[in-house]
């Protein structure tokens, strides 16, 4: 029986070294400059003796503040990869016309776009958002760390090991070509019989354990861990919409695990749930995918709406104006998000009575977010307005996110849908509310609260650059596509034979570049800002003039966040602290319990992105030994019990002590 | 009041097209339902222009007023409740989304691409004595596949039909999904591989317009498109006695070697048509060697072949390029051929 076993391909599966894209010109210098890139980073980091501290500090850190900036730094390197793809198609759109074919053959734009869907929004957004949820929300609440620290680590590795799967699809193999959803039977394995769907699958699967995890995490961390005195009716906004994400994500990314799941076992074992024969229905994941893929859309801008809600309350020196209808607002969008998936396929011919129901359900969520814009609104009215960089971001979120709102709703209605479906109207329409609202956002989020998490503020004059930039940038990229929209062009095309139609593509071309601009303004601030440090140095642990206990710790936070854990009388807890008159406990410190570092995570991540790797090429031999590796990491993991330690009392005193110092010299 | 009405109707639809500077075809459509979705669109933009317009003045005009050096402002950091501006900003969505609700629930039902036509346009009614003239389409690797079972015609790539006489689509797909698309007849259906979807449309003035794949499909996408040709009675009479006069005829033989993907496929035309060859594609055995789905879900509902039914499943040769596409598992059609013996006796 095992005479005929084939050793190469037991060891290598499908993997041969044709797979290498080494004729393309664009792969050659995009891996030569990865490879340059690593090799300096490899370089620098030898010289300065960094590895040691990096394992130590970072890699194997369960401080959720270190794991959240971690996050937001894997999301910015990965939008640049996803930039760089909406780069290449706004070119290949602009330059294809008539005889003109573009530089991109149809066989790589398919992938191009694919990829920039993925990357975006699962490795640019999500980790955006969660990186900021994890740093923020435990000091929010006046906590030291989440409720499972290790579990925390671990998500952003599993998270990080996707997106490196995603990553090596470049330079070994390809992407899927399919679109960012993979609809079979387009992704089923007789149209896609190569490894681009099985990159998909599995970078989504490894990253999605992670979400999952984290989002659990959080919730556990927001139920059980808030400070004394902090009822749920006193959350910061940015906690309350945390936790309503969370929820979300426990309970809808589950289903995309199982869709993903059924179609491996499609593509894999050969059974038949989405195919054409044999009794399969890929309408089934077209409804499965977006009973996920609807909530998504919730789980990234609910947190989003809640940093807004931070910053217009800050940065207009007020109370944040009706704090109990923006709650349950958040609320009733959450419950609401289960009931408009269909919305996205009005066009599959589900009847006029289920697409009205829908189509009704989605208009209904514009009723809570209106009002959110209007609370908004109404913080500003009667307010001291300081256009600091992120109240820029918020006042330029508010006029474009509405804009996104109303052409959303105007999708919503099933007739016109039919006719705006899949054209570029919708790009325009999504782009306007992750842009206008998730990406806005967060930049906002980061410039708010940079100064908490490295001491330092970020430099004013190339934050506003990078506003302005991306603000300007968005209408020149985005409002074309609403018109070609109107004009009747669909998405996904990679060739075009009306030559009336080029004009607005080279519009789009000219905003995507000034969108470049922005990218490159923010990095360069970033540079700008660690280089100007000692000048935007904030000794004070609150530079606005902020509302929420995070701002009652010093910037950086202590590893411990809290000598003492705060007790909160109202929501604006820091704002009551200060108005009654605060004074920061001197003396009377105690040994801190806190979590203990581990490489369990990290370990158990790599082994998983191996284990995928090896799923995604048939190495049958390698995904056996990784996966039996991993489970046995995962077990051995269970009898550390060595898993904590205690700040001694004598260190939290000289770290106190500094800080008295520190706000001393402040007079 | 009818002038008021007709200027105020122009000036409606003068906004996107003064905002576009040109051809918005989605906006400005040959075909009644297009114009019907287009209309929609216009009113359904302006009942929320009603709260967007004012939410964006208020945003740029508090930012402005309540500026931290306009010391003159009013300022009151503690205030944060008042119990009538949230009614108002409840309420005020509130009653958009019910007058657009009803605006839904009714143009949903009137513009389901299900339901028979009604009307030719605005003004002309439709008699019950027209019947709506059929095509049924088929979704290709990546073409078009027009069949006319009335006059026994089929054609790649083309599609003609007389102005002001409904038209009925039945729609399904070979292999992967596609979304038929005329941006100037009507608002899109999807066509999907196995199943079948339906458009009623007409067409009001006589052209060329375009169709398209509006769902991606894969490598041969973006060439998916076809031409359209609304022509008068006569024209399209004349279209057809062209047609038909085609030497082709699209039987189940030459449909599977038309089925194989390729890009760019030149337009055909076929004299003949085998009659149940649309019936055979959403079955899926126009090879007449496997099994219907019908006949699949007939055996599976009187309980199924058991272990026997994997006996059945074969695979295609997968052995070209070309039939990569293609292949498939299936269950061979001689599965449910008759039993030669009694069971019992």
């Amino acid at each position: 029986m095992f005479d005929h076993v084939d050793l190469t391909k037991l060891i290598f599966g499908r993997l041969t070294l044709e797979a290498i894209p080494y004729q393309e010109p664009i792969l050659q210098i995009t891996f030569a400059m990865v490879a340059l890139g690593g090799l300096t980073v490899f370089a620098l980091m030898t010289w300065f003796r960094a590895w040691g501290p990096f394992w130590r500090d970072w890699v194997t850190s369960i401080d959720h503040k270190k794991i959240g900036i971690m996050y937001i730094v894997l999301a910015l390197v990965m939008l640049l990869r996803g930039f760089a793809d909406a780069l290449m198609m706004r070119a290949q759109q602009a330059m294809s016309f008539g005889d003109q074919a573009g530089f991109l053959p149809p066989h790589h734009y398919d992938q191009i776009f694919t990829a920039h869907g993925v990357i975006m929004i699962f490795f640019v957004a999500m980790p955006l958002v969660t990186g900021l949820m994890n740093f923020v929300v435990p000091l929010q609440i006046g906590a030291r760390d989440v409720a499972f620290p290790f579990l925390n680590n671990f998500s952003f590795w599993m998270t990080t090991c996707g997106a490196m799967l995603t990553m090596a699809s470049l330079f070994v193999g390809e992407f899927a070509r399919t679109g960012w959803l993979a609809y079979p039977p387009l992704s089923g394995i007789a149209a896609s019989p190569d490894v681009g769907v099985d990159y998909y699958i599995w970078s989504l699967q490894i990253a999605g354990v992670g979400t999952l995890l984290s989002g659990i995490n959080l919730i556990a961390t927001i139920v059980k861990m808030r400070a004394p005195g902090m009822t749920m009716m006193r959350m910061p906004v940015f906690t309350w919409t945390a936790l309503c994400t969370n929820v979300l994500i426990v309970a809808a990314f589950p289903v995309l695990t199982a869709v993903l799941g059924l179609l491996s076992l499609d593509r894999y074992f050969g059974t038949a749930f989405f195919s054409n024969d044999l009794g399969g229905n890929a309408m089934m994941y077209v409804n499965l995918i977006w009973i996920w893929g609807h909530p998504e859309v919730y789980i990234l801008v609910l947190p989003v709406f809640g940093i807004f809600s931070e910053i217009v309350s800050t940065f207009s020196s007020k109370r944040l104006f009706g704090y109990s209808s923006m709650v349950y607002a958040t609320v009733v969008i959450t419950l609401l998000s289960y009931l408009v998936w269909l919305h996205h396929f009005f066009t599959m011919g589900s009847g006029a009575s289920v697409n009205s129901f829908f189509g009704i359900t989605t208009m209904i969520i514009s009723i809570p977010t209106g009002a959110k814009i209007f609370n908004w609104l109404f913080t500003m009215y009667r307010g001291r307005i300081r256009f600091e960089v992120p109240m820029l971001w918020t006042i330029g979120f508010m006029i474009t996110f509405v804009i996104g709102g109303m052409t959303g709703v105007l999708l919503a209605v099933p007739s016109a849908d039919f006719v705006l479906h899949n054209s570029l109207f919708l790009i325009a329409h999504f782009h306007n509310v992750i842009i206008g609202g998730v990406v806005f956002g967060c930049f906002a989020g980061i410039t708010y609260w940079f100064p908490k998490a490295f001491g330092y503020k970020l430099d004013a004059f190339w934050g506003k650059c990078a506003f302005w930039f991306w603000f300007i940038g968005f209408y020149f990229a985005f409002m074309p596509l609403y018109v070609l929209g109107l004009m009747g062009v669909t998405r996904r095309l990679s060739h075009f034979e009306d030559p009336t139609l080029q004009i607005w593509f080279v519009i789009a071309a000219i905003g995507a570049g000034l969108i470049a601009l922005g990218i490159g303004s923010f990095l360069i601030g970033m540079v700008v800002s660690y280089r100007n440090r000692e000048a935007l140095r904030d000794l004070t642990g609150d530079p606005w003039g902020g509302r929420t206990l995070e701002w009652s710790t010093s910037s950086p936070p202590p590893a411990y966040n809290f000598a003492f854990t705060p007790r909160v009388h109202d929501t604006d807890a820091w704002a009551d602290m200060k108005a009654a008159g605060y004074v920061r406990p001197l003396t009377g410190f105690v040994p801190i319990h806190m979590p203990k570092n581990t490489a369990a995570g990290f370990l158990i991540s790599v082994l998983s992105a191996v284990f995928g790797f090896a799923a995604i090429w048939h190495m049958w031999l390698i995904a056996g030994l990784s996966f039996v590796t991993l489970l046995a990491a995962a077990i051995i993991h269970t009898f550390n019990y060595a898993r904590d330690y205690y700040i001694p009392a004598d260190e939290v005193v000289s770290t106190e002590n500094e800080r008295t110092r520190l706000l001393g010299t402040q007079g | 009041m009818k002038f008021h009405q007709n200027a105020l109707r122009t000036l409606l639809m003068a906004l996107p097209l003064a905002l576009a500077g040109c051809n918005t075809i989605v906006m400005n459509p040959a075909g009644d339902i297009a114009a019907q979705q287009g209309h929609l669109i216009v009113v359904s933009t302006l009942l929320m222009m009603l709260i967007i317009v004012p939410v964006i003045g208020l945003t740029l005009w508090f930012a402005w007023r309540y500026r931290a050096s306009n010391t003159e402002a009013t300022y009151t950091p503690d205030w944060d409740h008042s119990t009538q501006l949230e009614l108002l900003i409840w309420g005020a969505p509130l009653l958009i989304i019910i007058a657009l609700g009803l605006v839904t629930w009714i143009s949903t039902h009137t513009l389901d691409p299900y339901r028979p036509l009604r009307r030719l346009d605005a003004q002309r009614p439709l008699t019950a004595d027209v019947q709506p003239i059929d095509v049924e389409v088929v979704a290709l690797d990546w073409k078009w596949l027009f069949i006319y079972p009335e006059q026994g015609i089929a054609t790649v790539n083309e599609l003609a039909a007389p102005v002001d006489r409904p038209i009925r689509f039945h729609i399904t797909a070979s292999t992967v999904m596609n979304s038929f698309y005329i941006p100037a007849l009507a608002g899109q259906i999807y066509a999907m591989p196995g199943m079948q979807t339906t458009l009623n449309a007409v067409i009001n003035h006589t052209g060329e317009f375009e169709g398209l794949s509006a769902n991606y499909s894969g490598a041969g996408f973006s060439n998916m498109r076809f031409k359209f040709h609304a022509l008068s009675d006569a024209g399209f009479t004349q279209w057809v006695t062209t047609a038909k006069a085609s030497p082709l005829a699209l039987e189940r033989a030459n449909y599977l070697e038309l089925e194989k993907p390729s890009v760019k496929a030149p337009l055909v035309r076929y004299g003949t048509v085998a009659h149940d060859l649309f019936a055979a594609v959403v079955d899926r055995c126009v090879d007449t060697t496997h099994m219907c789905a019908s006949q699949m879900m007939a055996i599976d509902e009187a309980g199924g072949l058991g272990r026997g039914g994997v006996r059945g499943v074969s695979t295609q040769d997968s052995s070209t390029e070309q039939n990569r596409l293609l292949a498939r598992p299936y269950v061979k059609a001689e599965v449910c051929a008759p039993r030669r013996q009694p069971i019992a006796n």
